[in-house]
């Protein structure tokens, strides 16, 4: 007896498309290209910015506003916006400075403390939006406004002053600062340890998004939120996390600041909440939600960085920064709107 | 180009880096903490100036052609950049001018400890500092050489006591930037100085339409208030508006110049405006830098150099201001 195996047609579903194909319809393939091009021009025009200390230099910025991206980037591929994620790095380095300064909290509590309230700033951000179906741009702009408000008046209530300072003096400063705001020596060049917060939580992050099952349930949710709740996907819940994963990500890099510096002023991180978006934006993350990648996002700070800094080693005018900042989001846009549609034809 | 290739190209833009970075092992900051100072030729000489005004600011523009005046008439380079009150920005900034080796640096520390390990790092270099603007306190501990500049609360002082003569009893004071040190130091130093009862009011410097409505607001609700002091020019417009509309009799003083203050100064709408010179702190910090490469010279034998206070009152609006127009004062 012989058992023939009789080939079914192809599933269009399921059919190989080729790898050029495969890599052009990746949404942080438009921000690959930026970053490449952006690293090439400014390395060609200058050494010092490619030099290890140059690189150190514009990784810096890229990894504070990385984080923030990253955690942005996965709301808005879960379909909201979080306006007060700029203030809230305020919220939680004031937090922390107050906290330590005014009432001798150790450090580390005062840390944990800041992220119990960041916690809950997410959750109550991400409740109203789920149970109200209002627009997440109007309630998380009300709570932009509320902690912009609440950040300066309780600041000069309790300290009398707007900038609070002198945290290296209280107990468990020096561990906390090795961990989050500390320099890796690598020859004679300092790194800001931020950079690795930024690389392990952009490689966390995908691994969330691409590989877990909360990955799925974020592009459903943002995707279509009446069709993924009808096959199950427990959306209001998946959106209220991720509003709590760009507090927590507000309380890092809020965290990693006031270590820094040693202080923070009242007004930290108004006016932020913009760029972050930018950044998810031009690494690949649609609007509308249901699209986008973490890679993407981290890639879209990483150009930021590079052409804030880049535009001072080759002695550029920075009025101008603003500008290129525009026309490389225009850009981004462009293509990424024109690589999708190109995507979606290829999946046809 | 295939996606192998594509990997290629990424690849050698990497390499490329790598080949900088281990170049510049060899030559880096070998002499770190070496204090000695090598004389340099003039025409080599290159200098940055780092502020945390905002760019485009009007009273930085002003600080921005001091410098770039120094720079010309003395036939050195000269960079300047505005951090936007930023001070992770403004670190950032000042580690890019460590980096790329410059002859000396002048940077405004408006939040001193946030820019302490930039600062030092400079020192450690063998950059000269010079700070201006504010930060005069840390100037000297952070290793800097001098300090040039205005003392916040010295000027407030003098603004208070100038209001009380003019017969001010109860002042408001518009603060016009949350969480500037400097504004909140010249409000202390102006209460002070006036001894009578004075209120601090916040307002969104960005938004002027707002701040006149939010002044007259207060002055309709507190009819006692006859003086106010703004801390920026750009807050004096709304601020005579404002008197005007609430039908109000407070006399109007103002921190800096604009040209607009000034006129306001000469028709008597405004009764004085509290000047630093800031010019001056573009423009010394340079040409203090410069004596310093090619001939080891200081100034201010550890005292600050102060650039103010000065007054621009109707008796001498009208020179300064044919000098503004030109954005020097």
């Amino acid at each position: 007896m012989t058992t023939t195996v009789v080939q079914p047609p192809a599933d269009e579903r399921v059919a190989t498309t080729g790898r050029l194909r495969r890599l052009l319809i990746r949404p942080e393939i438009g921000a690959l290209f930026g970053a490449i091009v952006v690293l090439v021009f400014f390395s060609i025009l200058s050494d010092t910015f490619r030099s290890a200390d140059g690189v150190a230099n514009w990784l810096d910025p890229a990894s504070t506003l990385g984080i923030m991206a990253v955690a942005v980037g996965l709301l808005m591929i879960g379909g909201e916006f979080d306006l007060s994620a700029g203030v809230q790095t305020g919220t939680a380095a004031l937090t922390v400075a107050i906290l330590s300064t005014k009432y001798h909290v150790n450090v580390w509590l005062a840390i944990l403390i800041a992220l119990g309230l960041a916690l809950a700033i997410g959750y109550f951000n991400g409740i109203v939006v789920t149970r109200t179906k209002l627009p997440s741009f109007i309630i998380t702009l009300g709570t932009f406004l509320g902690l912009q408000g609440i950040n300066l008046g309780l600041t000069k209530a309790l300290t009398g002053t707007v900038l609070v300072s002198g945290l290296a003096n209280e107990g468990g400063f020096t561990s906390a600062h090795f961990l989050f705001a500390s320099s890796v020596k690598f020859g004679s060049h300092l790194f800001h340890v931020s950079i690795v917060w930024w690389i392990l939580l952009t490689i966390a992050a995908s691994y969330l998004l691409l590989r877990s099952r909360f990955g799925n349930w974020i592009f459903a949710s943002g995707g279509d939120d009446l069709a993924a709740r009808n096959v199950g996907v427990p959306a209001d819940r998946t959106k209220i996390q991720l509003f709590m994963g760009v507090s927590v990500a507000a309380w890092l890099v809020g965290t990693i600041g006031v270590l820094r510096f040693n202080g923070v002023q009242a007004s930290q991180g108004i006016g932020q909440e913009l760029i972050y978006i930018v950044a998810a934006v031009i690494g690949g993350c649609l609007l509308t939600g249901g699209y986008g990648s973490v890679v993407g996002a981290s890639l879209g700070a990483l150009i930021f960085g590079m052409v804030s800094q880049g535009i001072v080693y080759v002695h550029w005018d920075n009025n101008w920064f603003k500008l290129f900042l525009g026309v490389m989001l225009l850009i981004a846009v462009l293509a990424n709107t024109y690589l999708r549609r190109y995507a979606e034809r290829s999946r046809r | 180009m295939s996606p192998r290739r594509c990997w290629l190209a990424l690849l050698a833009v990497l390499l490329l880096a790598a080949v900088g970075c281990s170049n510049e092992l060899d030559t880096g900051l070998t002499n770190t903490g070496n204090q000695q100072v090598q004389l340099k030729k003039k025409e080599d000489l290159s200098f940055a100036v780092v502020s945390h005004g905002a760019p485009g600011d009007s009273f930085w523009t002003v600080v921005k052609n001091g410098a770039e005046q120094a720079g010309k008439d003395l036939g050195v380079k000269v960079s300047y950049q505005a951090s936007g009150g930023d001070a992770a920005v403004q670190s950032q900034l000042i580690d890019a001018a460590v980096n790329q080796k410059v002859d000396g640096l002048v940077v405004s520390m408006a939040n001193p400890d946030a820019l302490k390990a930039s600062i030092e790092r400079a020192v450690n270099a063998g950059i000269p500092v010079v700070t201006i603007n504010s930060g005069q306190d840390k100037s000297a501990e952070f290793g800097a050489l001098m300090h040039i500049g205005q003392d916040e609360v010295v000027a407030g002082k003098g603004a208070g006591e100038k209001l009380k003569e003019a017969g001010v009893t109860k002042m408001l004071c518009v603060i016009q930037e949350a969480g500037n040190v400097g504004l909140e130091q010249r409000c202390a130093g102006a209460k002070d100085g006036l001894g009578g009862s004075t209120e601090n009011l916040q307002v969104e410097g960005s938004n002027t339409a707002q701040v006149e409505s939010t002044i007259q607001a207060k002055l309709q609700a507190d009819k006692s208030i006859n003086g106010i002091l703004v801390l920026g020019p750009i807050i004096a417009g709304p601020a005579i508006q404002a008197v005007q509309a609430a039908g109000s009799q407070a006399k109007i003083a103002t921190f800096d110049l604009s040209g607009e203050a000034i006129q306001a100064i000469e028709q008597g709408k405004m009764l004085f405006a509290v000047d630093q010179q800031q010019f001056l702190q573009g423009y010394l910090p340079i040409q203090f830098l410069e004596l310093y490469a090619t001939n080891l010279n200081t100034v201010g034998g550890g005292q600050p150099v102060l650039t103010g206070p000065g007054y621009v009152t109707k008796d001498n609006a009208a020179q300064v201001a044919s000098l503004a127009t030109g954005g020097t004062r």
